[in-house]
């Protein structure tokens, strides 16, 4: 199986989640978009960790510990943005500008 | 092998259908079912590419726990449902959407011509060597990871509550 077509999807996901930030007005909806961006870092480790065939199998270890850290990133993530919801009654990004000069 | 070849081109396809409907949706529920969809087929890939354990891993972590969290999230924070055309900053598209082209070409341009090789798929499983590899090798950041998972519950748990203690002195 070749590889780069993966790649590429990877790097498309990536871009897709980019855009995703840049453009959704809703705080969730900006995490939804982080999510995806990590999803394809853990399509290109795996897509590594098969080509290089790596005997210490760092591609899947690397991409478990990135799915954690995304586990608990959401957590937090949507606690502030729970936190910012009951003090200004909305989770619209554009209304959050209290440390904006 | 080559039903292989097939197989994943169809996934990609499907990976990549689902993605854009993540992003460019304009309901909020549509978008996290989005996500489950381009999360399974993921963890397909991963099977594909035989990597069991984390295909298993992705399933029980994102798809169980992480969009459930999000659903919870949508619905606690009162996002319109159904269609909502205020989802969207209309002012960052033509930008957002320049930004993150530019962005799939410079990588897309990097990895066609820096990386070209083939895989060839091997049944068998790899679970049992892993769990060696990450209880010996890599148990240092094994053990900090769980410490950084205690330490964003207590957070979550901190953040997310109502201090009642912060609510009395606004009221004196």
């Amino acid at each position: 199986m070749i590889v780069q077509p993966v790649l590429v999807v990877a790097a498309a996901l990536f871009s897709l989640g980019i855009y995703g930030i840049l453009v959704r007005r809703n705080a969730v909806m900006v995490l939804l978009s982080i999510e995806l961006i990590l999803n394809s870092v853990n399509i290109n480790f795996i897509m590594f960790d098969t080509m290089l065939a790596d005997t210490l199998m760092q591609g899947q270890i690397f991409t478990i510990f990135i799915i954690t850290i995304a586990a608990a990133e959401v957590g937090i993530g949507l606690a502030i943005v729970l936190m910012l919801f009951r003090n200004r009654q909305t989770a619209n990004i554009n209304e959050f500008d209290l440390m904006k000069w | 092998m080559e039903i292989f070849e097939i197989v994943t081109y169809f996934i990609l396809l499907a990976l990549l259908s689902t993605a854009i409907r993540v992003v460019t949706t304009s309901n909020v529920i549509h978008a996290a079912i989005s996500l489950v969809f381009t999360l399974a087929l993921t963890a397909i890939l991963f099977l594909i590419l035989s990597t069991e354990f984390v295909a298993l891993v992705l399933v029980l972590v994102y798809i169980g726990a992480v969009i459930v969290l999000f659903l919870f999230g949508i619905m606690i924070t009162r996002a319109p449902l159904g269609k909502n055309a205020e989802l969207d900053n209309d002012k960052n598209k033509k930008l957002g959407a320049a930004i993150s082209g530019a962005i799939f070409l410079l990588f897309s341009y990097i990895l066609i011509n820096g990386f070209n090789g083939n895989v060839t798929i091997t049944s068998g499983s790899s679970t049992e060597l892993l769990g060696e590899i990450l209880l010996t090798r890599f148990i240092f950041p094994f053990e900090l990871v769980s410490f950084v998972l205690l330490a964003a519950l207590i957070g979550g748990i901190t953040l997310a509550r109502k201090d009642e203690a912060l609510i009395d002195e606004d009221q004196v």
